[in-house]
């Protein structure tokens, strides 16, 4: 069946004639000839806010201009984007922005990579006519996760959307108000003392430098530069969906041997992948939920590979600890046999390895500062860069990405099976751990390997699967708001569900706070497909299966949740409680 | 000056803690006579007088009751804007303080007309005191069954809620005034969604000033076509306006549309110690000013009349400043109202009145450059045409019109001119 046809209105933008099913809005109608009306507050992921008001327009026979976001086009309207008019607003407003903005774009993290620069390149500002009238020059708010500049802040507010309507958080809003409004947290506290989970959403929508991943490239060139190290890089599923993007490969490129060979370019000793963590992930994880199911263990078992996620339940569920999956993320399991398994087989003293993760994740930079990630001292993950980062530093040693000649993964921490290749989506925890469940529990061979119904971007979703001696329900979903959903029965003891997936950010990691610029959900469906893709395309699809992984139980680590595996693969969580109660 | 009592024929008749003492003089028979009638008719009846909303805006405000009507939904609202921040407004405090019985059976009249089953009156947070003699009256409409479910045995449910703001002129911007009721902070909201569709909790809403709203019984009960003959063919009736300033005797009351300015400003005691007026500023901080010249004194005070010399009934607030106080001193402070009242979330209001209150002080300073003027009539008008709300695009009116009335002022070495 075909959609019901909307009704069409008509209208001229430039004099060009234009039919839009009604309800379009200006900007979009005239992004239909190739016309781009400059926004600024305006994202497609998120409502209108029509705040910037960059985007105004001439309508004849209207005084007033109308903001092309927010205008819906009617029958008959002439629409006009570049009469002298409406040039001169948007050179103005774009004054008025530049004049309460810190101008020093040459040491900003998001010099030209920044909308606002972008677009007074485009309308050739040259010297901005008005005075600075910057409050609070040069104050930085830093966390382990996330750079705050409030002097580079153009108030647009698309980080508060994203805090609020995407992660139903909240931590970032508006204060104040006229020329002394500010986006900032409640009381202005440090956003790691609010609700706020690093998950990095707001600083993948900041249109400037206001919002930034902390940025390591310094610190692992440093390392890179250190003879006497062994810097080893692991790269997380959805960066190489995602770092093709930025290159000019186009959404969703596959570009993992590429990337391989830029990390190699780069000088690091071993490029690995966290695939094979994830798939590690599985094992525990997936016996875990047995275990559970056997013997009468909390449920429903909740996993615990998203850092935001774990941050979020220590923030706001404390009561409801026991039932985040004790199993470290796949990052954290990396990390730990590489200081310990790999450093031994290797012969290489534990202190001596530096392990560097490609996250697609601010969230992660504080995951890998966790006590409990950690032994004698040492992180086992020291440095945690996201994909923005990568690109930052492919950029810095001057490679054409596009060009590079592939390179496979450095053996043996390189193994991996489909199943870790899709942890990087929505859904593909769950469809991983099913792949192991199902078949340990049954003791046969699954007949069908895709578990169809968890996949998608429903902001919720669930399926029965049957494990031979019983039907198991499970949910996946995928931001905080829709978590919440879930929660609410969890925390009350009526939540019908055994297993429940839960992924921060919009389509899991492959929409993740860390991702290139510019990510959209439109965006992140395509890089799901490529996981499913490079799933398809490998020879082994269950973490069971991974040649690796099964020598490693045999040799090191016995079994699943032995005494070993447990204190080298799992984890203990914390309530944080309210940094201030009123 | 001739006295009319149409709008304030209540003032001083009743005992405004009683509604006893209001029905003695007739009350609730405007009420008991719209119930008889379709709500469409009545509507027209508005439309036919001309009557434009007494907020600031002068929507026609017939045609905004018939497009209220014609929504379609459920639990439609009607909100009474009470919120009076313009400067030098006034003229709802005498309402709400001298007739509030009139105004909650305004309301209910509405809420029959539309088909709404709740309305709010949003109160500005000064006028706190009022709240006491506004709640009595609609605990005692309550009891009379003039609020509450079906009303005067029509089948027609009507609550009234009555809500404070917490200071913000902006709110009384409808979409702000709905949020600030909603429990949010009151910042404007883009439109669509319009709040006749989509306002006050989702709800279709209907929003009218306490004046708009208080004619309506009058009107109802005006068999003999009394406010039509009043006024002009435009302007047509009775109008409230509060006179503030350096004026004898400042305050509020109502005039017959067409009355000249000079005699509104006699009524108000006339300008202290008979000085020459520097400037008049008509509807409050977001409205245009005048000098005081005979021409503009002659003016009648209709719609159009004022329109011709470039100022605007508004909020119905007239502003007398004597030639003690200098242009520059007077704009500065209106500046000064709107650095602080702004909410801050557009570009052009946030940063231009910034820039506006720089340049202001340059002026005043006489340090200012021909350029400088040029870039701050720019951004006024980018500020008129661009912000997101209403009190963006009025918040230069008065500049504006200053630079256009008074050019001499607006110079590299203007400030000697004053």
């Amino acid at each position: 069946m075909s959609e019901p046809e909307k009704e069409l209105v008509h209208l001229t933008i430039n004099q060009i004639p234009v039919a839009v099913p009604k309800g379009t809005k200006i900007l979009q109608a005239a992004a239909k000839i190739h016309i781009d009306i400059p926004h600024l507050c305006f994202h497609e992921d998120q409502r209108i806010k029509a705040h910037c008001r960059l985007c105004s327009v001439e309508v004849t026979g209207r005084r007033r201009l109308y903001a092309a976001c927010s205008t819906e086009c009617w029958e008959g309207m002439e629409v006009h984007t570049d009469t002298p008019i409406v040039r001169s607003t948007q050179v103005a407003i774009l004054e008025l922005m530049l004049a309460n903005h810190n101008r020093d774009c040459l040491s900003c993290p998001r010099n030209q990579n920044c909308d606002l620069q972008h677009l007074v390149s485009r309308f050739n500002i040259q010297r901005s006519a008005l005075p600075s009238i910057v409050k609070d020059t040069g104050r930085i708010v830093t966390n382990p996760a996330i750079v705050r500049e409030p002097d580079k802040c153009i108030r647009c507010g698309r980080c508060i959307r994203a805090c609020k309507d995407v992660q139903g958080i909240a931590a970032l809003t508006y204060a104040h108000r006229s020329d002394d409004i500010v986006v900032t947290t409640a009381y202005d506290q440090p956003m790691e003392a609010t609700d706020c989970v690093l998950c990095g959403q707001c600083s993948l929508v900041c249109p400037t430098g206001a919002i930034v991943e902390r940025d390591r490239t310094q610190s692992v060139l440093r390392a890179l530069q250190d003879p006497h190290k062994h810097v080893i890089v692991q790269t997380a599923p959805a960066v190489r969906v995602a770092l093709g993007d930025a290159f000019g490969l186009g959404a969703g490129a596959i570009a993992t041997g590429q990337m391989v060979t830029a990390l190699k370019l780069l000088g690091f000793d071993k490029v690995f992948d966290t695939n094979f963590g994830a798939d590690l992930t599985i094992m525990e994880e997936g016996y875990e939920f047995l275990d559970r199911l056997q013997h009468g263990g909390t449920l429903p078992m909740l996993t615990s590979c998203c850092p935001a996620w774990v941050t979020y339940m220590e923030k706001e569920y404390g009561a409801c600890l026991a039932h985040l999956s004790t199993a470290k993320s796949p990052m954290g399991m990396f990390g730990a046999v590489a200081k310990t398994s790999y450093a031994e087989a290797a012969g290489i003293p534990r202190e001596d390895i530096v392990t560097v993760a490609i996250m697609p994740c601010t969230a992660k930079k504080a995951e890998a500062a966790r006590p409990e990630l950690g032994r004698g001292g040492r992180q086992d993950i020291d440095y945690v860069l996201t994909t923005r980062e990568l690109i930052k530093l492919i950029k810095y040693v001057g490679l054409t990405f596009h060009d590079l000649p592939e390179t496979p993964f450095d053996s043996p921490l390189g193994e991996a099976t489909g199943a870790g290749a899709i942890f990087g989506a929505t859904g593909g925890v769950m469809e991983a751990a099913l792949r192991t469940v199902v078949e340990r529990a049954t003791g046969k061979p699954l007949q069908e390997i895709e578990f169809s119904a968890v996949r998608g971007m429903e902001g919720i979703r669930e399926a029965t699967v049957d494990i031979g001696s019983r039907t198991v329900r499970v949910a996946v979903c995928h931001t905080l708001r829709n978590a919440a959903k879930l929660m609410a029965a969890v925390r009350s003891g009526t939540s019908p569900y055994d297993f429940i997936e839960v992924m921060a950010c919009p389509g899991g990691c492959a929409g993740g706070g860390g991702q290139p610029l510019g990510t959209t959900r439109a965006i992140t469906k395509e890089r799901i497909a490529s996981l499913y893709a490079i799933d398809r395309s490998l020879p082994h699809r269950k973490s069971h299966e991974n040649p690796v992984i099964q020598k490693l139980y045999e040799r090191d680590l016995g079994a699943p949740l032995s005494p070993k595996a447990h204190d080298l693969l799992h984890t203990t969580y914390h309530e944080i409680p309210p940094a201030c109660t009123f | 000056m001739e006295e009319v009592r149409f709008l304030t024929a209540n003032f001083g008749r009743y005992d405004t803690s009683s509604i006893s003492s209001y029905m003695n003089i007739g009350g609730f028979s405007a009420l008991k006579k719209a119930v008889t009638m379709d709500g469409e008719d009545i509507a027209a009846l508005i439309a036919a007088n001309k009557v434009k909303g007494r907020g600031g805006a002068a929507y026609d405000m017939g045609r905004k009751w018939s497009q209220a009507r014609a929504v379609k939904g459920k639990d439609k609202v009607i909100i009474c804007n009470a919120d009076e921040g313009e400067t030098t407004t006034f003229k709802d405090r005498e309402l709400i303080r001298q007739d509030p019985f009139n105004l909650i059976e305004a309301m209910i009249i509405a809420g029959y007309v539309m088909g709404a089953t709740d309305g709010y009156i949003y109160m500005r947070a000064e006028y706190a005191c009022f709240r006491p003699l506004l709640l009595s009256a609609i605990r005692q409409a309550e009891r009379y069954g003039f609020l509450g479910t079906d009303i005067l045995g029509r089948g027609f449910d009507f609550h009234l809620h009555l809500y404070s703001g917490a200071g913000a002129y902006v709110c009384g911007e409808g979409t702000a005034l709905i949020r600030s009721i909603e429990g949010k902070a009151g910042r404007p909201r883009m439109k669509p969604p319009f709040i006749k569709v989509s306002g006050l909790f989702a709800r279709p809403t209907c929003l009218n000033n306490v004046e708009s709203l208080s004619l309506v019984p009058h009107l109802l009960l005006d068999a003999e076509k009394r406010y039509a003959a009043l006024g002009t063919e435009e302007s047509r009736g009775t109008k409230m306006v509060s006179v503030a300033g350096n004026v004898n005797a400042p305050g509020a009351f109502e005039i017959p549309f067409g009355t000249p300015l000079g005699d509104i400003i006699a009524r108000a005691g006339g300008v202290q110690g008979g000085r020459r007026i520097r400037v008049l500023q008509l509807g409050g901080a977001s409205g245009k000013v005048q000098a005081g010249t005979d021409e503009v004194l002659d003016t009648p005070y209709t719609y159009e009349d004022l329109a011709a010399i470039g100022l605007t009934v508004g909020s119905g607030g007239i502003l007398v400043v004597d030639e003690r106080t200098s242009l520059i001193d007077f704009l500065r402070m209106n500046q000064e109202f709107f650095s602080e009242e702004c909410c801050g979330q557009c570009t052009p209001c946030r940063e231009g009145n910034v820039h506006i209150a720089r340049f202001l002080e340059k002026l005043q300073a006489g340090t200012i450059t021909e350029e400088e003027i040029g870039l701050m009539s720019g951004i006024a008008e980018v500020m008129s045409r661009s912000s997101l709300c209403g009190l963006g695009e009025t918040a230069q009116n008065t500049l504006l019109s200053a630079m256009r009335v008074f050019p001499e002022v607006f110079t590299a070495g203007g400030a000697s001119h004053e």
